[in-house]
């Protein structure tokens, strides 16, 4: 089961709003490669993956991605907040405010909706952890994008933050295959 | 949020931070005696200091005993605090 603490698991500070710049945080918030497709990709990937340490892997690097995604939601919250219409209009969220008003919604930085073919869930181990390695790598370039288009100090020191945490999964996946890898030989 | 309730959630938030990172380590690694006594010493602050803000602030989350009335929904929103 799952607990929400009411606590975010890394600062987010922003100086100002900044429309367009929360336009493109979405492509985090419900892209191709946001923290929502890591995270459910790692937590339905955990039911039938060979070995104990693959199972707590990927339940915890699966959870600690929902974190993000609340940290990218702040973001873009903090990014919008209180903006009248009409500057949102001129910004380019027009489209974003008749639909969903200012409500945060899972979709990428073009508007695409999230959708589950985003990810896969295989029962094959080698094949899954796979997937997980490049999703992290996917993630880090996307993040190397955001900071490049990013100006304000709050929010590269928060996607800086989350960058590295994709480079620490990508090390504990690639752990976690060997560590597979070992198991499918000796008994698989 | 008063400063002394910003700097106890910004402690909570970087032991949090360090217990994970040594959890996760400890998933890959399950036989690392000195990271898992390392992990014990920060999960036990990080207890100590949860219990600490939890009473003098409100719950974290609903498993935490609350004072009347139901405390829970009051403290700030994690999108809501200016850090
Ligand atoms: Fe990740």
């Amino acid at each position: 089961m799952w607990r929400y603490e009411k606590i975010l698991q890394y600062p987010v500070r922003v100086s100002r709003t900044d429309l367009s710049l929360a336009k493109l945080l979405s492509a985090q918030y419900g892209g191709p490669d946001s923290e929502l497709s890591a995270g459910l990709r790692y937590l339905t990937q955990r039911y039938v993956i060979p070995t104990d340490e693959a199972k707590a892997i990927l339940t915890d690097i699966g959870t600690e991605e929902l974190a993000h995604w609340e940290i990218i939601g702040t973001l873009i919250y903090k990014l919008t907040e209180g903006v009248p219409v009409q500057r949102l209009r001129r910004a380019g969220l027009g489209a974003d405010y008749a639909q969903h008003g200012r409500a945060i919604y899972p979709s990428d930085a073009t508007g695409v909706p999230w959708t589950a073919s985003y990810i896969q869930a295989h029962e094959d181990p080698i094949a899954t952890l796979h997937e997980n390695m490049a999703a992290e790598q996917k993630a880090r370039a996307t993040y190397e994008n955001l900071i490049d288009l990013s100006n304000d100090a709050g929010v590269i020191d928060t996607l800086t933050f989350l960058r590295k945490r994709e480079v620490v999964h990508f090390q504990r996946f690639g752990e976690a295959l060997n560590i597979v890898r070992d198991y499918l030989d000796n008994e698989g | 949020m008063t400063r002394e309730e910003l700097r106890l959630l910004r402690e909570i938030q970087a032991l949090e931070f360090t217990v994970l990172e040594f959890a996760l380590y400890l998933d890959t690694h399950l036989d690392d005696q000195a990271a898992l006594e390392e992990y014990n010493d920060y999960a036990q602050q990080l207890r100590e200091a949860r219990m600490e803000y939890q009473d003098r602030y409100g719950p974290l989350h609903i498993m935490h005993p609350s004072d009347y009335p139901w405390e829970y929904p009051e403290s700030p929103w994690p999108w809501q605090i200016e850090y």
